[in-house]
């Protein structure tokens, strides 16, 4: 793109500051989620009962605005980011809350508002502006704890359990509502995501340690108090069935897949274990994409998760800005977990877990959702003319 | 870059501090390479940073971590060990790919098709998909413009959206017709349907019609599945494995087999009949007729097998599936007299020098046993076959006894069912060996009193012609030149011996209707009363029965042909008996199948062969009565020769005068008879 280093216009400062290379990346993203839009459009575009024409024009339509959405956000200053994230986090748990009460009942599930004929999911937008909101309470508690050092040892840890504990009674809020709907995959990425910017925070390794215990315990207790996920994690565990129990249907469908796809795939349009998956174009998407384009395009969007995801994490050895690392850290940690999740479980490394693979899944909410926890991320990481511009 | 630029303020003064930086605060920003530590705060900032580097530092390798696992996990997936796709267990749906299978055709000894399958097209529907009673009735009037026999109301309460039986399901999958031709294909289509869907299916089409169907068996095309006799023993080779069957049938013998059965049946006025060409060394069947039959091609037109005939089934097993050769006992009657004589011979408790008395009525009990047209005389070894005596049989019977009887009808297979591929085989009915008694010893010595399949029959008789080895009858062409496992049931010699008796009785017994110049048949005719349904024998039901092998100087085959109850007719006499029903069928089979076989007709040297297989039949003398067997007494183990008795120095009997018996004699037993057999 032809901009002058010397452009002072707003797309000029934004084009020579913005992270071009996860930039890119997030649009090679889109891209390839719209070529394997392609090899699902047509079933699943028949089991909604629409023209897959206008299936695939959603999906177009959808992946544009996300597009404009993540850069319109990218534009924006730090301030604004964080403003928005904000607002945006009471707004989307407000929105989550009001799903519970009057959403409708979709596969045994409050999880939509109806918007003006569209059907959207408030708790992905509450996602990335919940991990935002976290990184600045936990950065003003690290920031208050420096402060407070050299006084006394209660005085540099009440910042920290003040500003932490704010940030915990809020995600012990949002799990609260995320259960009720119930939303256990939004709700492990939220807890985990959460985890991962405490961690990356500094919080004390036994802590640390404490965590996953708990971790641990509260799976092994959503396991006994929740049937259909103590299902799921059966069959998972026990391969292709439990005896007596239901196939393994969906898993074994996906595993076929790939199998049928091998190196180079089917080719577009050739697949055939695809019109037996569930959920081909959102939960099982990465599947379809293995049986009809193979080995190799799955590795390449695989490979560009990982670039974003690594890359950024490793971007920000170098970043001052607790604000910064800790929102960024949370915003990637949702982005890689939520992809990971995506594809570790169409390939039975995990349970089966309902998650979408960001931009390569349909769906609106989904694309938006991550288009805002992407333009967050992208406006954060702005290389910053000025340091002090960023801290006054 | 630590120096900020800030365009809307003014230029700061050369000796004033950084801006933001006041005296005893922490420096907010500082570049990392030029920071300062030189306070508390500064300190623990710096340690909150390094701490922060050292976590995104493993995080970032846990992501590493993560995504490597799947990228392993996918190359392992599609590459290294791809789960191939499986046929999914099939519910309610068949799917096409395993309806399409075509069932492998069944082939006689020589190729020719006697079963095979065609692909056609079956008419589904799926009720979810047709959506309401509605919809039903608009599918259902459209259907009935193809097919207007169809009934409405039926067909709409198929087509309507329903619960599978004894479930909570939905029924998503209802057949509504089968067989469906091209043409009613498209008209199908043409008719504007819906919720309709065709599947590939297969019709089992039998070439032969009628012919071998009992052998051959039923298919169900629905499911595409065996149901009765070769297509269910070899369903699994058929249906799955897709491997023609070739079976020992010879359609040719098939039909001439058939043909003389039918005409033997049509002649005498049967109610059945049965037919049985067997290779005498190999087991081979082939041909196996039973009669009445139905076509193949429409088992569902088979007659008389419904409940409703059960009661009559009972009495006269009219019914058209019923395979008498392998499904049917019947007592054997005088046919049984060749293994009587074998038996005596084996165990040396008669020999050809034997004499027996006939004279005298057996008198046991409440039971006589008598001679149908006796000859009121003693007769020696040979002739008690000569003119099929009851009583002769009954004292060669008793020389042996019980045991010896019981176990040399056990070597022979008589006493349980035969190992033919086919499902259903009886077992046959004998007494318990608590039960059997001298009358049983005796009565079953002439072939009443036990029942056995003309299956059993023919394969016992070729073992005492083929000499003297039992093999178990298959209706699966053996490869040639392969010997079948046997086992010996009695001498080379005393085979001999049997071949020359049997020859005896069609060269100048009752059998000699069956001859076939230059084929020089030998067998025994027989014919045994039917028991009914209360144990009690039947006036004037009888089974009539030819049992034998040709030719007789190298015998090849054996032969079997029934008729069941056959009535006099205005040639015979007044006679229904084997000699005048079987014996003249068998005679019609030979002649036509011997020369289909390759056999050539002897008829120029036919004189020499004739003595090479004759019998000189010596004078019988009552003082060469055989004793009854004792029970001390040793027997001779089967396989050898009994030696030669030292003939007694009785008188001399009168000259023996061969009598051509024209009849067979069936037997009467006087009192009413507490056969074991009889339930049936």
């Amino acid at each position: 793109m032809p901009v002058s280093r010397t452009d002072t216009s707003v797309l000029g400062r934004w084009w020579w500051t913005v992270d071009r290379f996860s930039l890119y990346a997030l649009v090679l993203l889109m891209v390839l989620g719209y070529v394997a839009m392609m090899a699902v459009a047509p079933m699943a575009a028949r089991r909604q009962g629409i023209d897959p024409s206008i299936f695939i024009g959603k999906q177009v339509v959808f992946l544009l605005a996300a597009a404009a959405l993540m850069v319109a956000i990218s534009l924006l200053e730090r301030k604004r980011v964080q403003l928005l994230a904000l607002v945006g986090c009471a707004v989307a748990f407000i929105a989550t809350a009001l799903a519970l009460k009057f959403g409708p009942e979709i596969n045994g599930a409050h999880r939509w508002l109806r918007i003006a004929g569209q059907q959207l999911q408030p708790s992905e937008f509450l996602k990335p502006c919940f991990a935002v909101t976290t990184a600045l309470l936990l950065a003003e508690g690290n920031r208050r704890a420096a402060l407070a050092a050299g006084s006394s040892r209660f005085a540099t840890l009440k910042p920290r359990l003040v500003w932490y504990g704010a940030a915990l009674a809020m995600l012990g809020a949002i799990a609260l509502v995320l259960k009720s709907q119930p939303d256990i995959g939004m709700l492990i990425v939220i807890v985990a995501v959460f985890f991962a910017q405490i961690f990356v925070a500094g919080i004390h390794w036994l802590i640390v340690a404490m965590m996953g215990g708990l971790g641990i315990l509260g799976g092994i207790g959503i396991y006994f108090t929740m049937p259909h996920f103590r299902d799921r994690f059966d069959r998972w565990l026990h391969g292709t069935s439990t005896p007596g129990g239901r196939d393994n249907f969906q898993v074994d469908r996906a595993a076929e897949a790939f199998g049928h796809g091998g190196l180079l795939g089917t080719g577009p349009g050739e697949g055939t274990v695809k019109n037996s998956l569930p959920d081909p174009h959102t939960d099982f998407i990465f599947a379809v994409t293995g049986e009809e384009f193979g080995l190799v395009l799955c590795l390449l969007i695989l490979a560009v998760f990982c670039f974003v995801v690594v890359r950024g994490l490793l971007k920000l050895l170098a970043e001052q800005d607790q604000v910064v690392v800790l929102a960024t850290t949370g915003l990637l940690a949702q982005f890689g977990l939520q992809a990971f999740i995506n594809m570790a479980s169409s390939l039975q490394l995990i349970p089966a877990k309902g998650m979408t693979l960001p931009f390569i899944s349909y769906g609106g909410s989904s694309a938006l959702a991550i288009a805002l926890g992407m333009g967050m991320l992208l406006a954060l990481t702005r290389r910053r003319i000025s340091r002090s511009e960023a801290t006054e | 870059m630590n120096e900020p630029f800030m365009p809307d303020r003014p230029p700061p003064a050369p000796d004033s501090q950084p801006i933001g930086r006041t005296v005893g605060a922490a420096p907010r920003t500082p570049g990392r390479a030029l920071e300062k530590v030189n306070s508390a705060p500064d300190l623990a900032r710096r340690h909150q940073a390094e701490t922060s580097r050292g976590r995104l530092l493993l995080a970032a390798i846990g992501f590493c971590g993560l995504f490597a696992a799947v990228g392993a996990q996918l190359v392992r997936a599609t590459v290294l060990e791809p789960a191939l796709p499986r046929p999914r267990p099939v519910v309610r749906l068949p799917s096409p790919t395993e309806t399409a299978v075509i069932r492998a055709r069944i082939l006689d000894r020589n190729g020719e098709t006697l079963a095979a399958s065609l692909p056609g097209f079956s008419l589904t529907a799926d009720p979810e998909a047709i959506g309401s009673e509605a919809n039903a009735t608009r599918v259902a009037d459209l259907l009935r413009t193809v097919y207007p026999d169809m009934n409405r109301e039926a067909l709409i309460a198929r087509l309507s959206p329903h619960k599978v039986p004894g479930s909570e399901e939905a029924a998503r999958f209802v057949y509504i017709r089968h067989d469906v031709t091209p043409q009613e294909h498209q008209r199908v289509i043409n008719a504007g349907t819906f919720g309709i869907e065709f599947r590939n299916t297969e019709r089992r089409i039998y070439p032969q019609g009628r012919s071998a169907v009992h052998v051959l068996g039923q298919v169900i095309d629905l499911e595409n599945r065996g149901v009765a006799g070769a297509e269910l023993t070899f369903d699994r080779q058929l249906r799955i494995e897709r491997q023609p069957l070739r079976l020992s049938l010879d359609i040719r013998v098939q039909l001439a087999l058939r043909d003389a059965v039918s005409r033997a049946i049509a002649d005498y006025s049967g109610i059945g009949g049965a037919g049985v060409l067997l290779d005498i060394n190999t087991g081979e069947v082939l041909g196996m007729v039973s009669l009445p039959d139905y076509d193949g091609n429409d088992p569902m037109g088979a007659r008389f097998c419904g409940p409703e005939h059960e009661a009559r089934n009972r009495v006269s097993n009219r019914c058209e599936r019923y395979n008498r050769v392998i499904n049917g006992v019947y007592e054997p009657g005088s046919t049984f007299k060749l293994l009587t004589a074998a038996m005596a011979l084996e165990y040396g408790t008669a020999n050809l020098n034997s004499s027996f008395d006939a004279s005298r009525n057996i008198t046991i009990g409440r039971f006589t046993i008598k001679d149908f047209r006796g000859q009121g005389r003693w007769l020696s070894f040979p002739e008690v076959l000569q003119h099929s005596s009851n009583l002769g049989a009954a004292h060669m019977a008793m020389s042996a006894g019980a045991t010896r009887q019981r176990e040399f009808l056990g070597r022979l297979g008589m006493l349980s069912s035969l190992a033919v591929e086919l499902p259903g085989s009886r077992r046959p009915m004998a007494p318990a060996p608590s039960a059997w008694k001298e009358v049983s010893t005796m009565t079953i010595g002439y072939g009443q009193g036990i029942a056995v399949t003309p299956l059993h029959v023919v394969t016992a008789i070729s073992a005492l012609a083929n000499g003297g080895t039992l093999r178990q009858p298959t209706i699966v062409a053996q490869p040639a030149g392969e010997t079948r496992p046997g086992v010996r049931v009695i001498s080379e010699r005393n085979s001999d011996i049997m071949r020359r008796l049997m020859r005896l009785v069609v060269t100048d017994g009752s059998g000699k209707s069956a001859e076939v110049a230059g084929f020089f048949v030998g067998g025994k005719t027989g014919t045994a009363q039917k028991a009914g349904p209360h144990g009690r024998y039947m006036e004037g039901k009888r089974i009539a029965a030819f049992v034998g092998a040709f030719p007789m100087n190298a015998p090849r085959y054996a032969v079997y042909v029934m008729v069941d109850e056959p009535n006099p007719n205005a040639t015979s006499h007044g006679f229904a008996t084997a000699g005048w029903v079987a014996a003249p069928a068998a005679r019609d089979v030979i002649s036509r199948v011997a020369p289909v076989l390759g056999l050539v007709p002897e008829i120029d040297r036919a004189a020499q062969i004739q003595q090479t297989i004759a019998i000189s039949i010596p004078p019988a003398r009552p003082g060469n009565a055989t004793r009854p067997a004792a029970a001390a007494q040793p027997a001779t183990p089967p396989g050898q020769a009994a030696p030669a008795r030292p003939a007694s120095m009785a008188p001399l009997p009168p000259p023996s005068v061969i009598r051509r018996t024209a009849t067979e004699t069936p037997v009467r037993m006087v009192a009413a008879p507490e056969v074991p057999v009889a339930a049936r």
